[in-house]
């Protein structure tokens, strides 16, 4: 049973952050961050480089040591619950000559399901194909994951993760250096999890689609400067407050333009 | 060579056959374990913990000396050298964690001070009066010659056992080696399976420092892995081959040094192993370099193939001399250079096939950018025949409507 003490809200959450703070050389980058991640919701992670974006989202997964705070995911702590939880880390993070196929990343997802003397058997391939097939790759399953474009490495990627299917799924930059239509599939398969009732975070880096993907949205600049939905958080004294002036008048009138302007994407 | 011939099947003796057997398994479990530490980066590491094995090698072998008069006692020598195995690799993790040094410095620089350390101990045990100290050669090159049984056994179970470990942890090592992060999601502590795969690295060197000495236990972690990656692109079945190779390069090493008394077993393992990783590289139909070459002239014919033919169709004069020849090859053109009907024919087929081609580019820019040679080869050979009818219907439409 999860802590009496917590917050039902805490309880219901798939992710709350409690007082995180994470510092690299004696230098806080994330710190005394709350935040208590809604249920069914597709939130974005928005602040300037170097604002501690992805760092908040490692050390709340445990991929990063953090100096205090709390974790908490359905009220329980996250060691407990990894299976809930599914990652997509940013692209870049490994190395694309590893000797893999496709269809081994993907099944990669499902290593914790094995026990040592089993061998990933039909059942592991069909599910791997499912996933594949979800993101628009099921042709390339056997590729060397070298030959890939940055797009489609992303989705192989968005592919491991959907076959662990968690409850809360944790994205890294998604939309770093994809082409439009690999954005567009991502989108789509994104708002089909969060349809079906599943969480999404995602750190991310374009403000002009903000509107048009999320619902939720988290303000973070080393602090968490805001946090609610997109509607009410997303707003110019918010932006400015996280960006510190980096945004000109005319981005930001950009910005809070209404959401017709930008219905054809 | 007959006596390779009797080493190799088996039928030198039973001794023979049980050391054969025990530094095949140990080669195996060599390649397993390396496989996953060179996919870690860090395949310099099991260098650092070789060379660091010496100085626990040679104080083993004072202490065991001044007690009993002989120093040569196997455990006792395998358990000195994993204690300093041990304390270099903690050396090298402390170096490179809490300084501004990398892995590569740090491992330089123990290394280097703990075979010195070793080689000091060495000329300190030359003048001792104890028994067995030409035998400790055997350390640094291997021997397998004198081996007994009973020490190939316990080789061999010590390799076995290591070969079940990696084994069981074989996807854990995957998922850290391919990306730590998303492993530590999914619940493994990655921290601690980092030192697993060094322990068992370690354990690999000290077994192995019997059969190929402690210099060149490096090359049986390195080399089958890497020659097993030239002929696969899957994790698991790269680790298995590296195994099977590591295995293959213990038999006809150890079989080889058995020919003649005195020969070193260690350099012939590893020769053994080099010629793997050689034909490995020139003859792997995937990255070796002759399947490069071969894929490389072939692409070349065929773009000038293509360009041969596209100029036959419009009626342009052709000056290469490889162009002209493949043409002439195919009998497209008469020797003086004149098109036959046939070359006709496949030139009006080139210019139909480029324009598809040039359709599809324009289509599905996407797709088209990641097709192997797209354009080049046939089209009917890449894309689906209700593709290619739709593609034609295009076409059509678009000449109708030129018109």
């Amino acid at each position: 049973m999860p802590d009496a003490r917590l917050g039902k809200r805490v309880i219901a959450s798939p992710l709350a952050i409690q007082g995180l703070t994470v510092s690299y050389d004696h230098r806080p980058v994330v710190q005394s961050v709350d935040f208590v991640t809604p249920p069914g919701s597709m939130t974005a992670i928005i602040g300037p480089n170097g604002a501690g974006k992805s760092t908040l989202l490692k050390a709340a997964l445990g991929i990063t040591r953090r100096l205090t705070g709390e974790v908490r995911v359905f009220g329980h702590p996250l060691e407990q619950m990894t299976r809930h939880v599914a990652y997509v880390p940013q692209r870049n993070s490994v190395d694309w000559d590893f000797p893999a196929r496709v269809i081994d990343v993907v099944a990669m997802g499902l290593f914790r399901d094995l026990r040592w003397w089993q061998f990933g058997g039909r059942t592991q391939r069909r599910r791997a194909m499912e996933a594949l097939t979800r993101v628009g790759m099921e042709g390339f399953a056997e590729r060397q994951i070298g030959q890939l474009s940055g797009g489609q490495q992303q989705r192989v990627f968005l592919a491991r993760a959907l076959i662990q299917e968690a409850d809360l799924t944790i994205l890294d930059e998604p939309f770093a250096g994809v082409d439009a239509a690999t954005e567009t599939a991502i989108v789509e398969v994104l708002k089909s999890l969060r349809d079906e009732g599943r969480t999404l975070l995602c750190v991310h880096h374009d403000l002009a689609t903000v509107r048009g993907y999320f619902d939720h949205v988290l303000l973070l600049n080393v602090r968490s400067i805001a946090a609610g939905p997109v509607a009410e958080a997303f707003n110019e004294a918010n932006l400015q407050a996280t960006y510190g002036g980096r945004l000109s008048p005319l981005q930001l009138a950009r910005l809070m333009e209404p959401l017709a302007s930008e219905g054809g994407r | 060579m007959e006596t390779w011939w009797r080493a190799l099947t088996f039928s030198l003796g039973y001794n023979t056959s049980v050391v054969t057997l025990g530094a095949m398994l140990l080669a195996a479990a060599a390649g397993m374990v390396g496989a996953f530490v060179l996919l870690r980066k860090r395949a310099l590491v099991s260098d650092a913990i070789s060379h660091s094995t010496l100085p626990g090698l040679a104080l083993a072998f004072i202490l065991v000396g001044l007690a009993t008069g002989d120093g040569r006692l196997l455990p006792a020598l395998l358990l000195g050298a994993a204690a300093s195995a041990a304390l270099g690799l903690w050396a090298v993790q402390a170096i490179s964690a809490h300084t501004r040094l990398g892995e590569d410095a740090a491992i330089g620089a123990v290394l280097s001070s703990f075979f010195a350390f070793g080689v000091v101990l060495i000329t300190v045990i030359q003048s001792m009066a104890v028994a067995g100290q030409s035998g400790l050669t055997g350390y640094l090159v291997g021997a397998t010659a004198g081996m007994l049984a009973s020490e190939a056994k316990l080789i061999a179970a010590c390799a076995l056992g290591l070969l079940l470990a990696v084994m069981v942890l074989r996807r854990d090592l995957l998922l850290l080696c391919f990306d730590a992060d998303f492993a530590r999601t999914q619940g493994i502590n990655t921290w601690r399976l980092d030192l697993i795969m060094l322990l068992l690295l370690m354990a690999i060197v000290v077994v192995g420092l019997r059969v190929t000495g402690l210099i060149l236990i490096v090359a049986l972690t390195i080399i089958p892995p890497v020659a097993a990656r030239f002929w696969t692109d899957e994790p698991m079945r790269m680790v298995a081959l590296a195994a099977l190779l590591g295995a293959l390069a213990g038999y006809l090493g150890v079989t080889l040094s058995s020919v003649r008394e005195g020969l070193p077993t260690g350099p012939l393992i590893v020769l053994a192993a080099f010629l793997l990783f050689l034909v490995s590289f020139l003859v792997s139909p995937r990255r070796g370099v002759l399947a490069s070459l071969l894929a490389h002239r072939r692409l070349r014919s065929r773009v000038h193939l293509r360009q041969g033919l596209l100029s036959l169709g419009r009626d342009e004069p052709i000056f290469d001399d490889l162009t002209l020849a493949l043409l002439r090859r195919r009998g497209y053109i008469r020797r003086d250079g004149v098109p036959t009907e046939a070359g006709l024919a496949a030139a009006r087929d080139a210019e139909h096939e480029e324009k598809l081609w040039a359709l599809y580019r324009s289509r599905y820019p996407d797709d088209a950018l990641h097709r192997e040679h797209a354009g080049l080869v046939p089209i009917h050979e890449v894309l689906s025949p209700d593709a290619i009818m739709a593609l034609e219907a295009q076409l059509m439409g678009a000449g109708r409507a030129a018109r």
